[in-house]
């Protein structure tokens, strides 16, 4: 056959030897067939996801109740998409909402632009926003995909809570006095 | 029984019966064939394979059958459309016919058949060769040059191994004496203490491989799929089906492997005979076995090339089946004197 590309030395084509070649295959085969699957089935299980998983957003409390957001906007100057907005408001005796002078009034981002980068977790002085573990972030309508503060309230999965509690913070903490009001 | 298949009305009555009853088994069959291979060929890829419509997916086919069905019933422009319509038909139909002389033991004196001719098998080899009107008039009449080529190639392919798996059938005959499956079934022999039916493979092992490669073959699965060829030629005969027409060829894709699979195993296995197991179990496991084996093939071997597969034909297999057929009468004039 002369359009067969030549069998490279050292390999003596041979009935047997091709037949062999097929029944190894065949062994192949059969043994993968009994051997564990690696599938994970999805819904019900999941993979698990790095500690440093950059999921949906999350505002952070204080022990105490207080939102940690101060309103200072830097998420929003820090976000590459600008899909951020933070309207601050502040502080009065009667209603205090955060240990600062201000509080974000509104804060809201938009899902669709995300990129999901976190350099609004690494601006934010405050450690108040935080991008958690979750990431089947699917719904129905545009709308919905603009997540509100209420939504960005909703508190944390406790693993990744008592990971963040037991993180040195790499912001000087709130000052004496602010943190607890 | 005997008095009901005597009177003509009665014997009508049981043959319409037992066609209606084969009917469905061979559908449900058939889609359980296709479940059952896509969960193999899973397995063989480490994965589960279908298992979520109903318990372990046993389902999905019925799913799938539902889309299938809904799907619009779309013929191309300018297409034969008469041929067209007929094609799938031709398929499905060559594929049951075979069923009619195939028999089943249903229980230890007890057995199932439409029909008991006396040359069954060749009726089998003739309604089996048919299938090749269906690929062929498939792909002459889409109007699309890929299904063309597959309709040609499947026209040489099946002429090729055609007479490699009948001549591969002839020693088994010839130790037999006879062409009616039952009898190839019943065959008994006298040895030392020992006397009952055998499974024929122990007599005729090289005609049972030479079988098992042209069987692939003829019912155009992997490693012979070359009419369907999906990497060159979209689909073969298939590119233009869609709907119903697809489901027709389909299902008479796995019809055929269930004949070739149940006609190995009358033929080679001893049918119904196993030890104490139950005729009608010990059937059904034979032929789940060697369908198992078909997809094993599937999950292991790549496409060959055609002119790899037009040698393997002419040059080795139908040499060797001739060779097996004249090696077994010498040992028969031989052992008989």
């Amino acid at each position: 056959m002369a359009d067969e590309p030549k069998k490279p030395d050292g390999e003596n084509p041979s009935v047997l030897g091709d037949i062999g070649a097929l029944a190894k295959g065949l062994k192949t085969t059969l043994g993968e067939y009994f051997s564990p699957q690696v599938t994970l089935q999805y819904p019900e299980d999941k993979s698990p996801r790095s500690e440093r998983y950059r999921g949906r957003h999350y505002l952070r409390r204080y022990d105490n109740g207080l939102e940690r957001c101060i309103g200072c906007e830097l998420c929003a100057a820090a976000c590459p998409v600008g899909c951020i907005l933070v309207i601050a408001a502040e502080n009065t005796e009667e209603k205090r909402v955060s240990p600062g002078e201000r509080y974000a009034k509104t804060y809201e981002i938009n899902m669709l632009r995300c990129i999901f980068c976190g350099y609004c977790e690494d601006a934010c002085p405050v450690q108040a926003i935080v991008l958690g573990p979750e990431y089947e972030l699917s719904d129905t309508s545009r709308e919905k995909f603009v997540y509100t503060k209420e939504k960005l309230l909703e508190p944390l999965p406790p693993d990744v809570q008592a990971r963040l509690d037991a993180r040195p913070h790499p912001n000087p903490p709130p000052r004496a006095g602010e943190g607890k009001t | 029984m005997t008095n009901i298949y005597n009177d003509p009305i009665g014997h009508w009555v049981v043959v319409v019966v037992a066609m209606a009853l084969m009917l469905f088994v061979l559908l449900t069959g058939a889609a359980y064939a296709v479940w059952y291979e896509r969960v193999a060929l899973g397995h063989i890829q480490r994965r589960p394979g279908p298992n979520r419509v109903g318990p372990w997916g046993l389902m999905q086919m019925a799913a799938d059958g539902v889309k299938l069905a809904f799907k619009e019933s779309f013929i191309p422009a300018q297409t034969d459309r008469v041929i067209y319509v007929i094609a799938p038909t031709i398929a499905v139909a060559a594929a049951f016919l075979a069923w009619a002389v195939i028999p089943i033991g249903l229980w230890y004196n007890v057995q199932y058949w439409i029909a008991d001719v006396n040359v069954g098998i060749l009726l089998i080899f003739a309604v089996s060769s048919l299938n090749v009107y269906a690929i062929v008039l498939g792909g002459y009449s889409s109007n699309n040059k890929y299904s063309l080529l597959g309709g040609l190639r499947s026209a040489a392919q099946l002429i090729s191994y055609e007479m490699s798996l009948g001549l591969s059938l002839v020693p088994t005959f010839m130790i037999v004496g006879s062409l009616r499956l039952r009898d190839i079934v019943d065959y008994t022999v006298h040895w030392g203490p020992y006397t009952g039916p055998i499974p024929l493979i122990l007599l005729t092992p090289i005609g049972f491989f030479i079988y098992m490669i042209s069987a692939v073959a003829e019912t155009n699965r992997t490693p012979f799929d070359l009419p369907e060829a999906e990497q060159e030629l979209i689909g073969g005969f298939l590119t233009e089906y869609s709907g119903l027409k697809f489901v027709l060829y389909y299902l008479a894709e796995y019809v055929n492997i269930i004949t070739a699979s149940a006609l190995a195993t009358l033929v080679f296995f001893g049918g119904w005979y196993l030890w104490f197991v139950p005729p009608v179990l010990a059937f059904f496991l034979k032929v789940v076995l060697l369908v198992f084996v078909y997809i094993w093939l599937r999950g292991t071997f790549p496409r060959l090339r055609y002119d790899m597969l037009m040698r393997l034909g002419w040059k080795v297999l139908l040499p060797l089946a001739i060779v097996n057929v004249i090696v077994t009468g010498v040992i028969i004039v031989v052992v008989q004197g």
